[in-house]
């Protein structure tokens, strides 16, 4: 008797072990199949055919880095300065960077290690590469001609109407209407000031105790106005777009609270006696959480045209089903002896509420809606690219131009910046708010 | 008696001048704040009214119009819906397939980054700030940059969307990991320290079955978060059930029926995988529990 029962035990317990043993093989082996169907599903082997690393090492070197491109037009003859090639980085006339030099008809830029290029009259160009010699190339009114020959090197581009030379000390292109050359630095340039700034090249030191640079400014003012009104980082712009999608967030989760606070109640079951109201209540909660964000910014922006307040009512609607459901839940956990309580003081049902119900609720909905505070300024950055307002439409407009990637680092940062504060933020008011009403 | 009675009715009226007194500063701080935050919404409501392209009060008359317009030519088109919506299935799945992995991938990079970051379980003490600071950054990322840039160089599909939403799940699940982890019992893992077992012995084994629970509930949370955020970076170009429904947006009215079958399908897997995972929750936030 006692060894069969032990036999069975045993034999029970080689089972248990058996059938955890396979689990613990199994799981893996899951999400192992799991992630081959979804190799071949979402087509990674093509994945490097499609890739473009030189996306990439723009992207990597854009972000940290800025070019000045020198640009000869061939029918004037005419050479322009400009920071990125942009008429808003464009050197003043009579004022271009000090690497560049005249040297009689010619003008020398020294582009740094021994690369050097000198732009000719007749719209000649010599180009010094150390380590293969000088490049000449001259555009002749129907084709650009290089000393090169048949084979040129394979950091040479060249056919008969453009020749592009890359090289790691700059870039140079000659085309039928213009030599451009790329002179690349690392940094931000103009983060400041723009070329046409008094300010700009000038140390801090020099602008809050020096002499006064713009006579009709005094510095600290002149200094604030041009770096607020950079036109190429668009500093002003950028501090409302980070407004704007705080605001977004704010508008919609504390509007989205105040609505779904009376529509708990309604979806409580201790204080909506009516059935048929709760299941109501429930399950416009529910709609207004599936149809969720993306298709109510898609039909609001419809209504009401791209912009913050569509963004912040996508956000209130689809918050109101979320807080509605979490407000109502709380709700029902609420202690009745406080309720009763203040009942038997002779207090009417909207007092005891007041009393018995919200002092209870309140910490923890708070929590909440703070927990949410931070997580919605994610979401407006989303829903601003979507609708268009806020950092999130800046952000993807720069990366949709695909060439101001400084911008896109500089935009990335003030967001994390931005999220990581709000984190903060909320973390701060919600240990103060609850604290204070523990106390 | 009496002496006691006369001290009484002053200390009490004491008391309660006192406690009418903190009663009005208390509703003063109170209405100020709320003064404060009344004036906040208000004046907030203004500006983004005034930023907006259409007005808000002009633009509540049309809000029903969009979702009339797609109603009634889908109601028009009520037997094409079906074929439009098995067309689409493939797409939906796209979705739903870009939500599995990022959130797979995304949960064990965060199970791994939590533990690290960790007071008490960290392999390198001396780097949890380090591990934090990872987290927090990968968290405060909004998956559309990462995806956008993604988009840049990898070409658009799945993949960049992916990659996107794992981070943010990576670093979102590595903060409630932590928490949730920072509250286990250490006396598993000593015991296993004893006996020689290594750091990831000493996890899986001894925190690992403490915290599964929890972690599986906040998991299956993330995969529905990270539906909605999959259906949303479709719609800037990384495939799926989004890109289908700009596509058709596009295209304006007469192929609204498409529109509305998205619709459709997206809501319905959005409130299918709500209740799916709102039950598994409570089973086992309620199994923990008993």
């Amino acid at each position: 008797m006692t060894t069969a029962t032990l036999e069975t035990l045993q034999s029970d317990a080689d089972t248990l072990f058996r059938r955890k043993r396979l689990t613990a093989y199994a799981v893996p082996a899951v999400i192992f199949a799991y992630f081959v169907y979804i190799f071949f599903a979402f087509d990674f082997a093509g994945l490097a055919s499609r890739a473009q690393p030189a996306n990439a090492m723009t992207l990597a070197s854009d972000m940290l880095s800025y070019k000045v491109h020198v640009t000869r037009s061939h029918r004037s003859g005419e050479i322009d300065y400009a920071v990125e090639g942009e008429r808003k980085g464009r050197y003043p006339d009579g004022m271009r960077p000090d690497w560049a030099s005249d040297a009689g008809e010619t003008t020398v830029l020294s582009l740094g290690d021994g690369y050097e290029v000198r732009l000719l009259p007749d719209n000649r160009t010599e180009f010094d590469v150390p380590g293969h010699g000088t490049i000449e190339a001259q555009f002749d009114g129907t084709k650009v001609v290089t000393n090169l020959g048949d084979t040129p090197p394979d950091w040479v581009n060249a056919s008969r109407t453009r020749v592009a030379i890359t090289t790691d000390g700059g870039r140079v292109t000659i085309t039928r209407s213009k030599t451009e050359v790329f002179n690349y630095f690392g940094g931000w340039e103009l983060f400041w000031f723009t070329l046409d700034s008094p300010y700009y090249g000038q140390s801090f030191g020099s602008i809050l105790f020096g002499d006064q640079i713009d006579p009709t400014r005094p510095n600290l003012a002149g200094a604030w106005h041009d770096f607020w009104q950079n036109p190429m980082w668009r500093h002003a712009d950028v501090v409302w777009a980070i407004g704007e999608t705080i605001l977004m967030a704010f508008l919609g989760t504390f509007g989205g609270a105040i609505i779904a606070l009376p529509l708990a109640f309604m979806a409580a079951k201790r204080f909506a006696p009516i059935m048929a109201l709760r299941f109501a209540m429930r399950r416009l909660f529910d709609f207004v959480r599936g149809v969720d964000a993306l298709i109510w910014t898609i039909v609001l922006s419809r209504a009401f045209g791209p912009g913050p307040l569509t963004g912040a009512l996508a956000i209130l609607i689809t918050d109101t089903g979320t807080f509605g459901k979490i407000f109502s839940e709380a709700l029902e956990n609420v202690d009745e002896k406080q309720i009763e309580g203040v009942s038997s003081t002779g207090a009417k049902p909207l007092q005891r509420y007041r009393f018995g119900v919200i002092p209870q609720v309140v910490p923890v909905l708070l929590a909440q809606v703070l927990y949410f505070l931070e997580s919605n300024t994610r979401s407006a950055t989303i829903i601003g690219a979507i609708t268009g307002g806020g950092i999130g439409l800046l952000i993807t407009q720069a990366i949709q131009t695909q060439k101001d990637w400084e911008e896109v680092a500089y935009y990335i940062i003030l967001i994390i910046l931005m999220v990581i504060f709000m984190d903060w933020l909320s973390g701060v008011l919600r240990r103060r708010l609850i604290r204070g009403d523990a106390e | 008696m009496a002496d006691l009675t006369a001290g009484g009715s002053t200390g009490v009226a004491d008391v309660q001048s006192r406690y009418m007194e903190m009663v009005q500063r208390k509703r003063l701080y109170g209405g100020l704040t709320l003064l404060i935050f009344v004036v906040l919404m208000v004046s907030g409501f203004m500006v983004a009214d005034d930023r907006n392209a259409g007005g808000f009060w002009d633009g509540i008359d049309n809000m029903g119009d969009y979702p009339a317009a797609v109603l009634a030519e889908a109601w028009e088109k009520l037997a094409d819906l079906p074929g439009l919506m098995v067309k689409y299935f493939p797409a939906l799945i796209e979705t739903i397939n870009i939500a599995a992995v990022s959130t797979l991938t995304g949960v064990l990079a965060g199970f791994v980054l939590a533990m690290l970051g960790t007071r008490g379980l960290a392999r390198w003490p001396a780097l949890i700030p380090v591990f934090r600071r990872i987290t927090d950054v990968m968290r405060a990322v909004p998956e559309i940059v990462i995806a956008l840039m993604l988009i840049f160089v990898l070409g658009g599909g799945p993949v960049p969307a992916v990659i996107a939403i794992a981070i943010h799940t990576a670093g979102a699940i590595g903060k409630l990991f932590s928490e949730v982890a920072e509250n286990a019992d250490l006396k598993p893992v000593e015991g296993l320290q004893s006996i020689g077992a290594n750091w990831s012995q000493r996890i899986l084994l001894g925190v690992l079955p403490q915290v599964a629970p929890n972690f599986l509930s906040y998991a299956l949370l993330r995969f529905e978060i990270n539906i909605r955020a999959s259906a949303i970076l479709g719609f800037v170009g990384a495939g799926g059930i989004g890109y289908e429904l700009r596509n058709s947006m596009s295209w304006g009215p007469g192929r609204f029926d498409e529109a509305a079958a998205i619709f459709v399908l997206l809501f319905g897997t959005i409130v299918f995988f709500d209740q799916v995972s709102s039950r598994y929750r409570n089973r086992m936030t309620e199994g923990q529990g008993a």
